[in-house]
């Protein structure tokens, strides 16, 4: 499932089928002192979509896009970013593509204007710094040095400086990480704008939900291998995860009734909770039984497979990550 | 504030940007620029005012203490930059990955090192005119015999300093160990450039392993030049071995991450 997912359009995107494709990896291995962190990585990431690469610590997700912006040579493979060699053409391509590094400081006195103002200067074409900062929401932080802002108002700054070259490619690596919910939030939007401005965007990110909420395509690496790419939905359906229906019946129910259907695999009671775990269209049929029976399934919750689960069945590492009283009913 | 109405009718290089980012920021560590700019001067405003340093020693081939002091305050303000500021900030911007980042941009990660080192030669050049101009007019200390020879000297001292401040940023894996290795190299270099003890008073065995010391035949060298003549053979190639050894061994083993 790895491949060539140039061949696949992105259906997140919807027009995405004649988009020319701005970054192109292919093969890509790199190893670290007898330690491989990726190995044989291929994508491609069409011109102005938000590109999402998620994987658990460790996979090789930076040494990836740090392979792209042409910090690190790799050791086999080719990649091709707006038809630029990211170590040969170096010098060109650092006038196209922004990055926002992980982990990556300014100087705890540099105040916010100095650093646009300064970053800025190194582009032949760069963007609107005072604009930038206004559409970021610091405005009323330029003349505040680096060293005090606050997580939130940093990671906007970097986001702001990854821009600062009006590039046409920003890669973000690990953007909200460290944010709490609001900041996180706000940080979404500020890419979805990014993207809205015709940047093409590469996310690196171990967070599912911000992939699931702003990637078109996502490549998933686990050791240093792409195990799928695909739309973050197109994965979550590939996984064909027991779905699990818990509700409060507002009667007395006979398990019986549904341990005689096709789809139940099992059912477990907690106080006056049934639980019911099955596959195909189990709701239906249980609500069909319940139904036929005159109770009512009060507090009914209905657990699907989302992008999570694709995540953990994908990288093999379901039997640790699953919630545990799940594990536990399949015991019974 | 200044930077936001500043038209950049010209657009300046990323180097000269880089350069007075970093002289403003050098600007803002107050323990620098009290110990490198300021001390240097007070230092020689107090000791010009003792009475004592007005007299010729034998020791100084007739110079007085006060005139063989200069070079000592140049040497130390030189040491400060180089051993303290230098290593501590680019070990620190590689630290906090400012060096990865600088990478990624059309500035490279080279020209930031290349802007710390003019931003400490530029301020060590204009800290070198103003304590000879403040010794000439306040104390009477005389312009060096031999001006030529004289800046050769500071030149090849400014480089024996920074280079060896490099390699301290190559070897220090974080600001603060940088900062720490600094102050272990400084306190007995500083010692063998007479600082403490005028090399002249020293027992003969310590007065041979001041001359082998990069500082203390800056002091030595300069000494010569300030009486119009070159210094010897010896403490030239001494003078131009420390920046050579040091400045290959820098440029092997730094690194930008």
């Amino acid at each position: 499932m790895s491949g060539c997912p140039g061949d696949a359009p992105a259906a997140g995107s919807g027009d995405a089928a004649g988009v020319r494709s701005v970054i192109e990896v292919r093969n890509l291995r790199k190893a670290y002192a007898g330690t491989v962190a990726v190995d044989d990585v291929s994508f491609t990431v069409g011109e102005g979509e938000i590109f999402g690469i998620l994987g658990p610590n460790g996979a090789g997700k930076t040494t990836t896009v740090e392979c792209v912006e042409g910090l690190r040579k790799p050791d086999r493979g080719e990649i091709s970013v707006l038809g630029l060699d990211p170590l040969r053409d170096h010098a060109e391509l650092t006038q196209l593509l922004g990055a926002q590094l992980q982990e990556s400081q300014l100087p705890a006195k540099l105040r916010v204007a100095e650093a646009l103002d300064l970053y800025s200067s190194f582009y032949r074409a760069p963007a609107d710094w005072r604009a930038l900062l206004e559409a970021l929401g610091l405005a009323d932080k330029a003349g505040t040095p680096f060293g005090k802002l606050s997580g939130g108002q940093k990671q906007r700054l970097s986001v702001a400086l990854a821009l600062a070259g009006a590039p046409r490619i920003a890669v973000l690596d690990e953007l909200t990480t460290g944010l709490d919910p609001q900041a996180r939030r706000d940080t979404w939007e500020l890419i979805e704008g990014v993207r809205d401005r015709g940047v093409t965007v590469v996310l690196v990110s171990h967070l599912m939900e911000e992939v699931e909420r702003l990637c078109d395509r996502v490549a998933l690496l686990d050791k240093g291998r792409v195990v799928a790419l695909d739309t973050p939905a197109a994965l979550a359906e590939r996984v064909e995860v027991a779905q699990r229906i818990q509700f409060r019946p507002s009667g007395p129910l006979d398990d019986a009734l549904l341990a005689g259907l096709p789809e139940v695999t099992s059912i477990i009671r907690r106080d006056d909770v049934v639980v019911v775990t099955g596959t195909g269209n189990v709701l239906n049929a249980v609500i069909s039984v319940l139904a036929r029976n005159q109770i009512v399934a009060k507090q009914l919750r209905v657990d699907q497979a989302n992008l999570e689960d694709a995540f953990l069945e994908l990288t093999g590492d379901h039997a640790a990550g699953r919630p545990a009283d799940l594990a536990a009913a399949e015991e019974e | 504030m200044s930077v936001a109405t500043q038209a950049p009718a010209v657009r300046r290089s990323a180097l000269a940007r880089l350069t007075i980012t970093e002289f403003r920021l050098l600007l803002r560590e107050p323990l620098l620029v009290f110990w490198g700019f300021a001390f240097p001067l007070l230092l020689l405003i107090v000791l010009g005012l003792i009475p004592a340093f007005k007299q010729t020693h034998a020791g100084y081939r007739g110079l007085t203490v006060l005139d063989s002091y200069v070079p000592i305050l140049i040497v130390l303000m030189l040491a400060m930059l180089s051993y303290f500021a230098l290593p501590t900030v680019l070990a620190s911007y590689r630290e906090q990955g400012i060096l990865r980042r600088l990478r990624t941009t059309p500035a490279g990660a080279f020209r930031v090192l290349a802007a710390q080192l003019l931003v400490n030669f530029l301020s060590a050049a204009v800290m070198v005119a103003l304590i000879l101009v403040v010794a000439r007019l306040a104390f009477a200390v005389p312009f060096p015999l031999a001006p030529g020879v004289w800046v050769v000297i500071a030149l090849l001292t400014a480089a024996g300093t920074l280079t060896v401040g490099l390699f301290v940023a190559a070897v220090a894996p974080t600001g603060r160990a940088a900062s720490a290795i600094g102050s272990i190299m400084f306190y007995p270099l500083m010692f063998f450039s007479g600082l403490y003890l005028p090399i002249p008073s020293m027992p003969p065995v310590l007065q041979h392993i001041c001359h082998a010391t990069p500082l203390g035949a800056a002091w030595e060298s300069f000494q010569d030049a300030a009486l119009g003549h070159w210094p010897p053979a010896l403490a030239l190639a001494t003078m131009v071995a420390y920046p050579v050894a040091f400045g290959l061994a820098a440029a092997r083993l730094f690194r930008w991450e």
